[in-house]
């Protein structure tokens, strides 16, 4: 690794203030794949900023029907909160399938989302749950907040502090693994609540985590998986690589969604 | 450079090493506590699984600076005298083969149980194999270290 | 307990595993340890017109950096394959030159330019990003056919067409008259994939210079010790071979990877003599999967014949193989020698032809991984089979039986005498173990629940412990391939074996105590094994090939022969006895019949004593042996796989796995089966899971674990392992090896499990939810 400089910020002041003193400062959550980065030397920040001991980053709680997970909640206590598995066990049951264990014990979901993996789970759940993400300056819809590979609404020095997600009445998500990294090859999550029926797929766009439109139609008529299963995915804009082509990543995204239906 | 202090293997340690030393270094190379292994650089191996904080984590994906103040446990500290009953299933199932994966299989193993125990769940065959995502083996082909899980559980 | 041959003995050396102490490569670290990083080639092909390393050595902690014309300059030798073979128009293969640093070319994604010596690891790697090479990117090609067409970039200057060899074996004019008359002829097209052995342990060096002795210490992660020293020493002139000892400590797998002298250890060896500095260079995974030898990689095409009875006529194979960038060591025996020769498989075919042709490309170099040539023979073997009973509407375990060896020695066209074995015995064994007569109830489950069930056989043969050394050196090989032993009875009786072996996970440290303790009926804790390190352990060749058993092991008994035969002339001096009359047993070594007897370590102290030996023996108690086997051994078996295939991912469940081995004598079936259950890993690995990926470009796709997929848990099931075995002939053992069966029997077993169920035969390696999904949605 190139040499950095760690900064443990004591409150998003902090946080917000060695984020722009830093010549390339980034923010060092659970690090699970920033270090992986780093170590093959993809990435050299000047400093690093561990929002991890601020205080109200981790946890989840719950305003009303809307839960609130700090950012800096690890993917293994989403996986075990009462609140999450009470008002939305689709998201804990996506919190519980990223990765392995290890990571899951250090792997945050501000981390996951800022970094916006195409293949990544927590994109999916934001983007099919309606969830909003807060930052040290503003929230930001999920619609809004991913805008492509790796790319995200969040400016340099803006910290993510929390999400806040509404409770749907019905959910799921089924993940198709990659063999070798374990993430998804396509993920499907498929959400019913207060702003309608909401389908997002990872894994497989061209441009990162998308919406389906056709498969949100079909659901919002018939909540079954028998209308799922009737929607004619079309592979055009579909990522093709070395583990799947654009047409069979299209046909995992026509199977997840009835699995993710099945689960829901 | 920073000063990193934490308790290793119940023993109050203390270094200053650069920022950017990795948990895996600090064990490693400053420590000198090498049964911790890293046999991958994308943390897909977890022969470097340690136990932080009473939780398994890939020590290769974790800055030693950020886990000051924090209670690590290795492969060398992990029965307090004699084996430990996953270091004696290990070995009475031939769970291990080369040795190299084993240290981070063991960690990984003791967290799994641990945490099924903690939820009272049940700890399958299949449940295992899952489990097991993060440690790859490719001498045994798993069958052994499952059979050492399952006989390790029964006894812890 | 028993601790002799056949217990299931707990392994000795387990415990410094578990508990963390086993001692690895990588852990090595010398007072003032320098560190090393290669200047590695981005591009797959590029004639290298300089090398800037002015911004690297102004760095801070940077001791130097060495380029391939320093160490040319130097004397140090080119890269050799040690196994010479002879194209079918009699000249000699085409074996480019290869440095250890590159001096004027680079062939690979991968190939060192230039080693940075610095003071930390960290620094050496940012460094070595600041050295500037001046590239100029030529042509590349990645695939074997390729490179033999017409047109490819040529990347040996003396191997035109990129052809390192065009070799034949067996009768072809016979054989494709066989063919003409057969009544029913399958034709099969195959690719065996290419592999990266990922041993989990990445390779390592730590090399040590001392300029007061001119001596170098070798820390090293090797199979083979002795041979890394004497290929270091004759042929890359490092040092004389009195001057260098070699140490392979613990070495965390192999697979075969770790066989070969690379030129990382030959490069940090010769940097520290140039710095005076111990250097160490440990490799991480993504430097492993650019450095370390790939395996496999063959495009084959083949027709067998059968008779109307369904007897094999003849048998015809075209196979092109990627040998990469460069010659490795034992690279060009794996294609011919090792694969050629075992294209009978079990079967009686008294006609086989197979044309090898060997190809350079702009890839990593091949050589020998797990199986090495069986693998490849058995998939299209085995593959072979299954698609002929497929389209003559046999049971494939019936044309199998038709056509299997019965009688022994039985010799084929290709080499190999069979010496023994029962193959039926095998078959049957299988199929009842994998309750084949329920299978159909199984296939009518699974269609109830959307599912796709098939059933798969392979009836493998392998050939190991190689070799008459005489033999393999008419066929080529540099080396003799015996293994020596040394079984020293200290004064006290305990006893110290050195081996020649080399232990990576074997559990020689069990198992060859075993056998020792067994013969002088000892505890098993007073016998300990010495291996891996030049300067303890008499010259041995290592551990490759399943060999250890079958050769290792032998060396060892032919050692306690000889201690044998000096026990008994001491005791029967002693005790005023006739030495036919010596009996040793529980610790003691006595008159038979009567109750004179003398404590095992009593003999051993008179050994040492020498106050009362015989007249004319020497004093001590210590014998050596070196030993030639008389003949490859012929492991066997069948292996029947069971899945489950989801025609809406093409997803496959191996939902049973049975083998059925005969591996002869087994000292410990603990360690058998374990090598059985991780053989067969590697095979449904590379059945379902494993691929080298190269571009059009010659970049390497799959460099790092986030896109090449290992065999986890949760992707191979629990192994359903048995034995039925004859005993080896040619050894005093009867063992035949255990080491690579899994590997070579299990992909076809596969394959022809997957293709079973979605009734398609047009199914390549690695058969991923997605290639199974595809042949699905082609066989509409």
């Amino acid at each position: 690794m190139y040499p950095t400089k760690y900064h443990k910020a004591a409150s998003i002041d902090d946080a917000v203030a060695a984020l722009g003193a830093g010549e390339e400062a980034l923010v060092l959550a659970g690090g699970q794949t920033l270090l992986a980065t780093m170590k093959q030397h993809l990435a050299s920040p000047s400093d690093l900023v561990d929002i991890r001991a601020i205080d109200g980053m981790s946890g989840v709680s719950t305003d009303g029907d809307m839960l609130v997970i700090g950012a800096a909640t690890t993917h293994a206590e989403v996986a075990g909160s009462a609140d999450v598995q009470r008002l939305c066990p689709a998201l804990a049951g996506l919190a519980r399938g990223i990765g392995d264990p290890a990571v899951r014990h250090v792997g945050t979901i501000g981390g996951s989302i800022a970094n916006n993996d195409p293949a990544a789970d927590y994109p999916a759940g934001l983007l099919a749950l309606g969830a909003t993400v807060v930052t040290s300056k503003r929230q930001i819809g999920a619609d809004d907040f991913f805008q492509g590979l790796f790319t995200t609404a969040l400016d340099d020095d803006e910290v993510i502090t929390s999400v806040r997600i509404p409770a749907a009445s019905r959910a799921g998500y089924a993940k198709f693994r990659q063999p070798a990294s374990l993430f998804a090859l396509v993920g499907v999550f498929a959400a019913q609540g207060a702003g309608g029926t909401r389908v997002a797929v990872t894994g497989a766009g061209e441009d990162g985590v998308f919406r389906h439109v056709g498969l949100e139609a079909a659901l919002g008529a018939d909540w079954s998986a028998a209308a799922a299963g009737g929607v004619g995915v079309a592979s055009e804009g579909l990522l093709a690589d070395i583990h799947a082509s654009a047409e069979y990543r299209a046909n995992l995204i026509g199977v997840m969604a009835k699995r993710a239906v099945e689960a829901s | 450079m920073t000063n990193v202090s934490m308790t290793v293997n119940g023993k109050a340690v203390s270094r200053e090493v650069p920022d950017e030393t990795l948990l895996s270094e600090f064990l490693r190379e400053h420590l000198r506590l090498t049964g911790t292994h890293v046999g991958c650089d994308t943390s897909q191996c977890g022969a470097c699984v340690v136990h932080v904080n009473g939780k398994a984590v890939k020590s290769c994906s974790t800055l030693a600076a950020s886990l000051d103040g924090s209670q690590v446990t290795t492969i060398e500290g992990l029965a307090n005298g004699g084996l430990h009953p996953m270091q004696q299933a290990f070995t009475e199932n031939h769970g291990l083969q080369c040795g190299f994966c084993t240290p981070g299989m063991i960690m990984t193993s003791v967290d799994m149980v641990n945490r099924y125990k903690a939820d009272g769940k049940e700890l399958t065959a299949q449940a295992i194999r899952g489990e097991l995502a993060g440690n790859i083996c490719r001498c045994t082909g798993y069958h052994n270290i499952v059979k050492a899980v399952e006989d390790a559980a029964a006894k812890m | 307990m028993s601790t002799g041959i056949g217990a299931r003995v707990q392994r000795k050396e387990d415990k410094r595993y578990i508990t963390g102490k086993g001692k690895y490569t990588d852990d090595v670290r010398n007072e003032s340890q320098a560190y090393a990083a290669f200047v590695r080639s981005p591009h797959a092909h590029a004639n290298v017109n300089g090398i800037d390393t002015s911004a690297a050595m102004a760095m801070d902690g940077v001791i130097d950096v060495l380029n391939g014309q320093q160490l040319t300059g130097d004397g140090i030798g080119n890269i050799i394959c040690g196994w010479a073979i002879t194209s079918k128009d009699g000249s000699p293969m085409n074996m480019g030159a290869w440095s250890a640093l590159a001096t004027s070319k680079v062939r690979y994604v991968g190939d060192a330019v230039a080693v940075v010596i610095a003071e930390t690891q960290a620094l050496a790697r940012i460094a070595a990003e600041a050295v500037e090479v001046d590239y100029e990117v030529l042509p590349a090609v990645a695939a074997s056919d390729k490179a033999l067409a017409g047109g490819a970039a040529l990347i040996h200057d003396n191997a035109p067409g990129n052809l390192i060899y065009d070799w034949e074996i067996g009768d072809g004019a016979a054989t494709d008259a066989a063919l003409a008359g057969a009544a029913h002829v399958t034709e099969l097209a195959v690719t065996n994939n290419r592999l990266s052995p990922n041993a989990m342990e990445p390779r390592a060096a730590v090399a040590t210079f001392d300029e007061c002795d001119d001596h170098y210490t070798l820390y090293t992660t090797s199979q083979n010790p002795h041979v890394a020293r004497l290929v270091l020493s004759a042929f890359y002139q490092v040092a004389p071979e009195n001057k260098l000892r070699v140490i392979a400590p613990d070495v965390g797998g192999g697979f075969g990877s770790k066989i070969f002298i690379y030129p990382e250890e030959i490069t940090c060896l010769w940097a520290s003599m140039k710095t005076n500095r111990s250097v160490k260079w440990t490799s991480d995974r993504s430097e492993a999967f650019i450095t370390d030898a790939h395996g496999r990689d063959h495009i084959t095409t083949a027709k067998m014949g059968f008779d109307a009875a369904g007897k094999i006529v003849g048998f015809k194979v075209d196979t092109i193989a990627n040998f990469g960038a460069y010659m490795s060591l034992f690279s060009s025996s794996v294609p011919t020698y090792l694969y050629a020769t075992l294209l009978s498989g079990q079967y009686n075919i008294e006609n086989i032809h197979c044309n090898v042709r060997a190809a350079y490309t702009n890839t990593v170099p091949v050589d020998a991984y797990r199986g090495a040539g069986r693998p490849e023979a058995c998939f299209l073997v085995e593959r072979m089979m299954e698609t002929a009973a497929r389209e003559m509407g046999k049971d494939p375990t019936d044309l199998r039986r038709a056509n299997f060896v019965q009688e022994f020695p039985h010799q084929t066209p290709v080499i190999m005498a069979y010496d023994a074995g029962d193959f039926g015995a095998n078959l049957d064994q299988a199929m009842a173990a994998a309750d084949v007569a329920g299978f159909a109830a199984r296939k009518a489950e699974s269609a109830g629940r959307g599912k796709l069930r098939g059933l798969g056989y392979s009836s493998y043969i392998e050939a190991c412990g190689i070799a008459p050394s005489a033999a393999v050196g008419s066929l080529g090989a540099g080396v003799g391939l015996w293994e020596s032993a040394e079984v020293r009875v200290n004064p006290v009786g305990t006893i110290e074996v050195l081996t020649g072996s080399h232990s990576h996970g074997q559990g020689h440290e069990t198992t060859f105590a075993q056998i020792v303790a067994e013969r002088f009926d000892l505890p098993l804790e007073n016998v300990s094994i010495v291996h891996g390190d030049t300067d303890k352990v008499q010259f041995g060749m290592g551990t490759y090939g399943s060999r250890s058993g079958a050769v290792g092991m032998s060396a060892i008994v032919k050692a306690m022969d000889k201690v044998e035969a000096k026990v008994r002339k001491i005791a029967a001096h002693v005790l005023e006895a006739s030495e036919d009359d010596i009996v040793i047993e529980g610790g003691q070594v006595k008159v038979a019949g009567t109750d004179k007897a003398m404590g095992w370590h009593e003999v051993g102290l008179s050994a040492y004593t020498a106050h009362n030996l015989p007249p004319d023996m020497e004093p001590g108690l210590k014998e050596g042996a070196f030993y030639d086997p008389a003949n490859f051994t012929f492991p066997a078996g069948t292996y029947i796989c069971e899945v489950e295939v989801d025609p809406e991912t093409g997803v496959t469940d191996i939902v049973q796995f049975t083998a059925s081995d005969d591996f002869g004598t087994i000292i410990n079936p603990n360690i058998v089966e374990g090598q059985v259950h991780g053989g067969i890993a590697q095979g449904i690995g590379q059945a379902m899971l494993e691929q080298v990926v190269y571009d059009d470009d010659a970049q390497l796709v799959t460099g790092s674990y986030m896109d090449y997929a290992m065999p986890r848990a949760s992707d191979v099931p629990s192994f359903s392992v048995h034995h039925a075995s004859t005993t080896c002939p040619n050894n005093p053992l009867g063992m035949k090896g255990c080491g690579e069966a899994g590997a070579i029997g299990s992909p076809p077993a596969v394959i022809n499990a997957i293709t079973d169920a979605i009734g398609s035969n047009d199914l390549a390696m690695p058969a991923t939810p997605q290639a199974v999904w595809n042949a699905i949605q082609a066989a509409k």
